[in-house]
């Protein structure tokens, strides 16, 4: 049984749908990849399996269906959702902003989730007291995911981490990530535009356009394509 | 409830309401011939209530601006009128465009720093405003000009040339024909390229002012515009009711002056009458039951109006009427399309629409 | 001087009493942006209900904690009721909902408690302390119990968790939802406690003011002023406006302007204020994307 399972979602802000029928499925513990151009309608899929907008569809987490469920529900379930912007609660500390992460969970397993976050992140120990607005773009994308890791969930979901960051910190980011996706044996369902490094901590790719999944595989069905390949790795 | 649902100025009126306003204006016309004089005392109070919710409807409905303190301007003009006629002796006709005037400039005044204003910030500084002016009103030092707290008493108005009605039913005349003038002016103003400018200026302003428009000055002239026709109305209110006196133009007026347009309907001309109605009529009613009924009444109606009647009455009879017009149209269509060919099926495009 | 230095101190008595209404007001603002003109009332409801069980025999300390309670269920009540279903009407009409409320809760006190002015206890005793000449015990008392709250406030929103989550609502409603907090619950309780501390605010008035249906409207034109002043949206500035406010008040009646024109200067400082810096002196101007 996946741990994420969407089927037939379809979504949108209004008069018309963004989301046409959309599938996917992430593994226990895997790694899926969503990749598209802009405007292909990824934020809003993350969005959607989160209840954030109007949406109609399948969508089950665990075998359960949360397809009717409020975004609090759901993130109470396990569901962790990094999101576009990093959605930082700028007005707080650091520290505070990953005691918040922690909201869903008891209070006595606090300090161990503080250890195991400043170990992925040294650097949000040295930053714990700073505001969190005055982090620097990669700090705080360090900090959102962080937060998630926080909640000890089952699922994460990531809105383009790479966007807006320099390369170096961008390669440090997917370093942590692939330790915390191997150490927390958390499933992680991806959405990015930066392909090449993406596909190396994927075992599924989804690539989207205008709202549709138009192919879906392993990474190296990606790589042999050669127009794909072109396209979206750019060699 | 839909959200950013404002009203769009009506382009046209359905056939149905352009009726419905002459048959409208001939009653009003014929009224003081047939009513009591108390009866026509409440029906020029009615007329008057709907200048100035004309007014407040102009900066709140199509200026999108909130104002909680518009029964100053209304008490500006009363006291203007007041004043003239007490202090300066000029004829009562006159009085009522220097009222005009007076608001008009002061209007424009208030609304020049208020332009910077939006939302609660407005709201909380012409709150304030209609919480401070009856204050003003009895300070010790202009008290010889404005009565202090007695306020100043207006004599009764005698019909010119020796017309054979009564003062009461021509005030009402008075009353009425400033009205009329004013209603077709305000629905005028609407449609014109500055109505709709304003309208812009409510719905986008960031897109107005990118397009060159200057909203700082509009939305001051609509202040303006709006607190000359609540004055007027002040000024009328004044000759109708013989005072002006501090504590009849406090909070409760600018309340009962935004309950009037919300309940008659926001962004809609025929609003301001049916608002009008509402505010002269349910006090008396009410007034019967206990002291506190009418804030009561006037409280759960605002709320429950939100959520019930978002356009107001105004609203639920264009609703009404679209749908009755609508419903004669599909079977005026229904009646030809039989007879021509039976077998095809008649599309009734409009019915229930 | 002694009476310079009197009217200071019973400035900052009715200043604690601004102080406890503004912070209510940003509370609440923080949450909904939206500014609860119904606030006064509310308090006036309190105010009203801790009269009828004083005068009912109940002991005052006893009265005062159960009208804490009761005022933190009606302000979540009033927020489930009445400001719930409007969140996604127009700003327009959200005003005139909080209008509407005000009204309402105004005349409801009318009705069930009549208009006569009474008197409303003070639990603090006649004589002034320490035979002082500056304060009378009520106004030491008001300073001392706003304070009490005020420290109460800040370890709650500082130290504990529901306190966290509601600074997070306030910061970041969308992301808050994103950790499982509900935000929906939050602004009841919120409002629940925006309710508590104006209850105290009205309980702390009431002996100075006496108690009549119209009592809150001047207190609260002050309150709304000190906290533009100190910026809608800081806590911190909304207790400093409020002292500030107070202070000013008393100087400027007595000093300059005499007690007629005092509600006239309180508009004219709104209006300045929200002129020249419409983010108050401590709030942060805010952009907004085009």
């Amino acid at each position: 049984m996946s741990l994420l399972a969407v089927d037939g979602l379809s979504a949108g802000y209004g008069r018309g749908n963004v989301l046409h029928g959309v599938a996917l499925e992430v593994g226990a513990g895997g790694v899926s990849v969503v990749l598209g151009a802009n405007g292909a309608g990824k934020t809003t899929l993350l969005r959607a399996i989160c209840g954030m907008v109007a949406r109609e569809g399948h969508v089950a987490f665990d075998g359960r269906r949360v397809d009717r469920l409020a975004t609090a529900e759901i993130a109470r379930l396990g569901v962790a959702h990094v999101p576009e912007g990093r959605g930082t609660f700028t007005n707080l500390t650091t520290e505070e902003n990953l005691r918040l992460g922690a909201y869903r969970r008891d209070r006595s397993e606090l300090e161990a989730s503080f250890a195991r976050v400043y170990r992925y992140f040294p650097r949000l120990a040295e930053r714990r007291r700073q505001q969190a607005g005055t982090l620097s773009g990669g700090e705080q994308q360090m900090l959102a995911i962080a937060r998630a890791v926080m909640s000890r969930p089952s699922l994460i979901l990531l809105d383009e981490p790479s966007f807006g960051l320099a390369p170096l910190v961008v390669e440090e980011l997917y370093r942590i990530m692939k330790d915390i996706n191997a150490g927390e044996r958390v499933g992680i369902l991806l959405v990015e535009q930066n392909a090449a490094i993406a596909l190396d901590l994927a075992d599924r790719v989804y690539l989207f356009e205008v709202g549709r999944v138009v192919l879906s595989g392993p990474p190296s069905k990606l790589r042999s394509d050669e127009s794909l390949r072109r396209a979206y790795l750019g060699y | 409830m839909a959200s950013r649902d404002h009203d769009r100025p009506a382009e046209a009126a359905a056939p149905g309401v352009r009726v419905a306003a002459v048959c409208l204006v001939v009653l009003a016309c014929v009224a003081p011939l047939f009513c009591s004089s108390y009866h026509l005392f409440q029906l020029t109070l009615v007329v008057v209530y709907s200048i100035a919710l004309l007014g407040l409807n102009l900066l709140t409905g199509y200026g999108g601006q909130i104002s909680l303190g518009h029964g100053a301007f209304y008490g500006i003009g009363a006291y203007t009128t007041g004043i003239l006629m007490q202090h300066a002796g000029m004829p009562y006709w006159l009085t009522i465009p220097c009222a005009g005037a007076v608001c008009l400039v002061l209007g424009f005044l208030f609304g020049l720093p208020a332009v910077r204003l939006e939302g609660l910030h407005l709201a909380l500084a012409t709150f304030a405003l209609g919480v401070v002016f009856p204050q003003i009103l009895k300070t010790r030092g202009i008290e010889r000009i404005t009565g202090g707290v007695q306020g100043i008493t207006l004599a009764k108005i005698e019909p010119p040339f020796g017309l054979a009605i009564s003062p009461d039913q021509w005030l009402y005349c008075v009353a009425l024909a400033t009205a009329l003038v004013l209603f077709v002016a305000a629905r005028n103003l609407t449609r014109s390229h500055t109505g709709r400018v304003i309208v812009a200026i409510r719905d986008r302003p960031v897109a107005a002012s990118s397009v060159g428009v200057d909203t700082a000055r509009y939305k001051s002239l609509t202040f303006g515009l709006s607190a000359m026709y609540t004055g007027i109305a002040g000024a009328l209110g004044a000759l109708v009711v013989q005072f002006v006196g501090p504590d009849s133009f406090g909070v409760f007026l600018s309340i009962s002056l935004l309950v009037g347009v919300v309940v008659g309907g926001l962004a809609s001309i025929s609003g301001a009458v049916y608002g009008a109605l509402f505010i002269q009529f349910i006090p008396n009613v009410a007034d019967d039951v206990s002291k506190a009924a009418p804030s009561a009444i006037y409280g759960v109606v605002l709320v429950l109006s939100v959520y019930l009647m978002p356009r107001g009455v105004a609203g639920l009879v264009r609703r009404l009427t679209g749908a009755l017009v609508a419903r004669l149209n599909a079977r005026a269509s229904g009646h030809h399309a039989a007879p021509v060919s039976p077998a095809t099926p008649v599309t009734q495009t409009k019915e229930g629409s | 001087m002694e009476a310079l230095l009197h009217q200071v101190f019973a400035g900052l008595a009715s200043g604690a009493v601004y102080a406890s209404l503004a912070l209510a007001l940003v509370m609440i603002y923080r949450v909904t942006h939206f500014v609860n003109f119904a606030q006064g009332e509310l308090a006036l409801c309190s105010t009203y209900v801790a009269w009828a069980m004083v005068n009912a025999g109940v002991p005052y300390w006893l009265a005062f904690v159960a009208t804490l309670g009761m005022s933190f269920a009606m302000g979540v009540l009033v927020e489930r009721v009445v400001i719930r279903p409007a969140t996604r009407a127009p700003a327009l009409s959200v005003v005139i909902v909080y209008i509407g409320l005000m009204v309402i809760l105004n005349s409801v006190a009318g009705w069930v408690f009549g208009y006569t002015t009474h008197a409303f206890p003070s639990p603090f005793p006649e004589e002034p302390l320490f035979g002082n000449h500056y304060l009378g015990s009520h106004e030491i008392g008001t300073i001392g119990v706003t304070f009490a709250m005020l420290g109460v406030l800040y370890a709650f929103f500082r130290f504990t968790s529901l306190g966290l989550a509601l600074r997070a609502v306030a910061d970041n409603p969308e992301s808050s939802r994103l950790v499982g907090i509900r935000v929906e619950r939050m602004l009841a309780l919120g409002w629940g406690l925006a309710a508590a501390v104006g209850a105290v605010a009205g309980m702390m008035i009431a002996p100075i003011v006496f108690l009549d249906p119209s009592m809150m409207a001047g207190v609260m034109l002050y309150a709304f002023a000190a906290a533009l002043l100190g910026g809608i949206d800081s806590p911190g500035g909304a207790v400093a406006g409020g002292f500030t406010v107070g202070i000013l008040e008393n100087l400027v009646g007595t000093y300059v302007v005499g007690t007629e024109l005092k509600l006239t200067t309180a508009l004219a400082l709104i209006v300045g204020v929200l002129i020249f810096r419409p983010a108050g002196l401590f709030g942060q101007p805010s952009a907004a994307r085009v």
